[in-house]
């Protein structure tokens, strides 16, 4: 066990997976309050056609990531906020298209392409010291954002119209909010792939509402959550010699099963 | 707070002066005229799809009208709003969300100016009085979603209260509500007309609306109102455009009968 943490390749990926945790476990639990699920798969498979366009014009895949997600966002944002029909099938036509973009630029790029699968997988063990800075950078922000804007971010999660009544910046948090979720998906996308990347972000935040009754405890919690689903789906993914993501998510999708039956069974629970 | 008021002051707080509005092409309001007198209690009845939730998202400045005038306050509704205190719809928001009593009557506290500043202990103290009004102030630090449909609306309208109103608005307020509870709502919202604070409430519950409402208004895409609490034969087929059986020999009677000695 110990000697794990010798390996550079290790510390990095256990310390991505806390870094990626802070975010996702903040973010996640305002994906799940305000029911943003969808429209953070579509930025997430959306990215991909960032990263498909970076890989052929020879640029970092992760700017690539960023920028194609973050216009995803404020499209997606854009189609939810004015929209009043088919907002679902918009975008769900656009998390396609992304994901298309992204293969075709594939095709168009010669020489080897495995890296690519990376993208749609995850690769926690390829975490360079770069992509790290990247992360502190980003949970820095997210934190930062959510603890100025907290009591705003629940109002408006809770009831729109009432924030708007009351003059608060309802649109503009709604844009912060989304363009957190674009960037957080750029740093989940390492660790468990584009494809997983809505587990990740919702399974902690569904466990933590289920047996608590507050956003910031949910907040903490799933936190914590997502650090264990990551570490210890790394762990299990090293002993077995599996695929990390994918061992993520099934850790985490495990728990989220238990934790149903568990909550069935429990009288003390919030919502029993 | 004014502990006295005078029904006679001319102070309007919100005027309305030839407004249409309507969503792509179909017109749900037609050429209102409607004057909120300070100190009234306005009970606002109609058909479903009469207007009525379009009248008070304009009143609140969420949906801007085609033609016409409207003043919040004196001022647009987007600058006027801020003296509404405004209790949705029961059914516009989750009910599983996870939020405490407390936290949703502190959102009352909250406004466009006080954005990076954390609330004091003032606000506070006023989260906790206006508990006390609507009687839940030993609920205060329960879940939300361990409520009954009664104590949540009282939660909403504590929260209300807690923006300082100068008017109260209140949408459908008895909506999935039971009885006991009803009452209990009601009983509240003539204490607090009497403390000064005018209210605009949109209802369903006509026989119980008439004995607590100061001013009855019948919207029908058109604004039957003339500051009384009659409802007259004539207003009622214009506002409903039908004849009805119970209303015909229910409440036309029961609004000029009741006074308020008889509660």
């Amino acid at each position: 066990m110990v000697e794990l943490l010798s390996y550079g390749f290790m510390r990095n990926a256990l310390m991505a997976g806390v870094l990626v945790s802070l975010a996702c476990g903040i973010i996640g639990t305002l994906v799940v309050l305000k029911r943003m699920v969808f429209i953070s798969g579509g930025v997430a498979h959306t990215a991909y056609g960032g990263v498909g366009m970076a890989f052929y014009f020879g640029v970092n895949p992760v700017l690539g990531a960023v920028v194609f997600s973050l216009l995803a966002s404020f499209l997606m944002g854009y189609v939810q906020r004015q929209t009043r029909q088919r907002q679902d099938t918009l975008i769900g036509v656009m998390w396609a298209i992304g994901m298309a973009i992204g293969i075709i630029f594939a095709d168009l790029t010669p020489g080897y392409k495995a890296d690519l699968m990376s993208y749609l997988f995850g690769s926690i063990l390829a975490v360079t010291n770069a992509d790290l800075w990247l992360m502190l950078v980003i949970d820095l922000l997210v934190i930062g954002l959510v603890i100025a804007f907290y009591k705003e971010l629940q109002a408006s999660a809770f009831d729109e119209t009432f924030s708007r009544v009351r003059n608060l910046p309802v649109d503009f948090l709604y844009l912060v909010l989304i363009t957190m979720i674009g960037l957080v998906v750029v740093m989940m996308m390492r660790v468990v792939g584009l494809i997983m990347i809505i587990a990740l972000l919702t399974v902690p935040a569904a466990i933590g509402s289920l047996f608590l009754k507050d956003m910031k405890h949910i907040m903490g919690l799933s936190t914590v959550l997502s650090l264990v689903f990551t570490s210890g789906g790394l762990l299990i993914s090293y002993f077995f010699n599996l695929t990390s993501g994918a061992t993520i998510i099934l850790f985490a999708g495990g728990a989220y099963l238990a934790a149903l039956v568990l909550h069935r069974f429990c009288r003390r629970c919030p919502n029993a | 707070m004014p502990q006295t008021f005078q029904k006679s002051s001319n102070s309007s707080l919100i005027e309305i002066e030839n407004l249409h509005a309507g969503y792509n092409g179909e017109v749900v309001l037609q050429d209102i005229n409607f004057t909120i007198q300070e100190g009234d209690f306005i009970g606002l009845i109609g058909p479903n799809g009469g207007g009525k939730t379009t009248l008070l998202k304009i009143i609140l400045g969420l949906l801007t009208p085609k033609k016409g005038r409207i003043s919040v306050m004196g001022k647009l509704p987007q600058d006027g709003r801020q003296h509404i205190g405004y209790v949705p719809q029961f059914a516009d928001f989750d009910s599983d969300f996870p939020i405490s009593v407390r936290d949703v009557v502190r959102m009352g506290r909250l406004s466009g100016k006080r954005l990076f500043k954390r609330l004091n202990s003032e606000d506070d103290a006023i989260v906790e009085d206006r508990l006390d009004w609507v009687d839940m102030r030993d609920h205060i630090d329960r879940s939300l979603k361990e409520l009954s449909g009664g104590q949540r609306q009282r939660v909403y309208i504590a929260r209300a209260l807690a923006t300082d109103p100068k008017i109260l608005m209140l949408d459908e307020p008895t909506n999935s509500v039971d009885y006991e509870s009803r009452t209990k709502i009601y009983d509240l919202l003539h204490t607090i007309n009497e403390q000064g604070i005018t209210i605009l409430m949109v209802s369903h519950d006509l026989n119980v609306i008439s004995s607590y409402v100061k001013t009855i208004g019948c919207l029908n895409r058109q604004m039957h109102y003339h500051s009384e609490k009659e409802i007259t034969a004539e207003m009622f087929n214009a506002a409903y455009d039908c004849p009805v059986e119970l209303i015909a020999h229910g409440l036309p009677h029961r609004v000029l009968a009741e006074h308020k000695e008889a509660r």
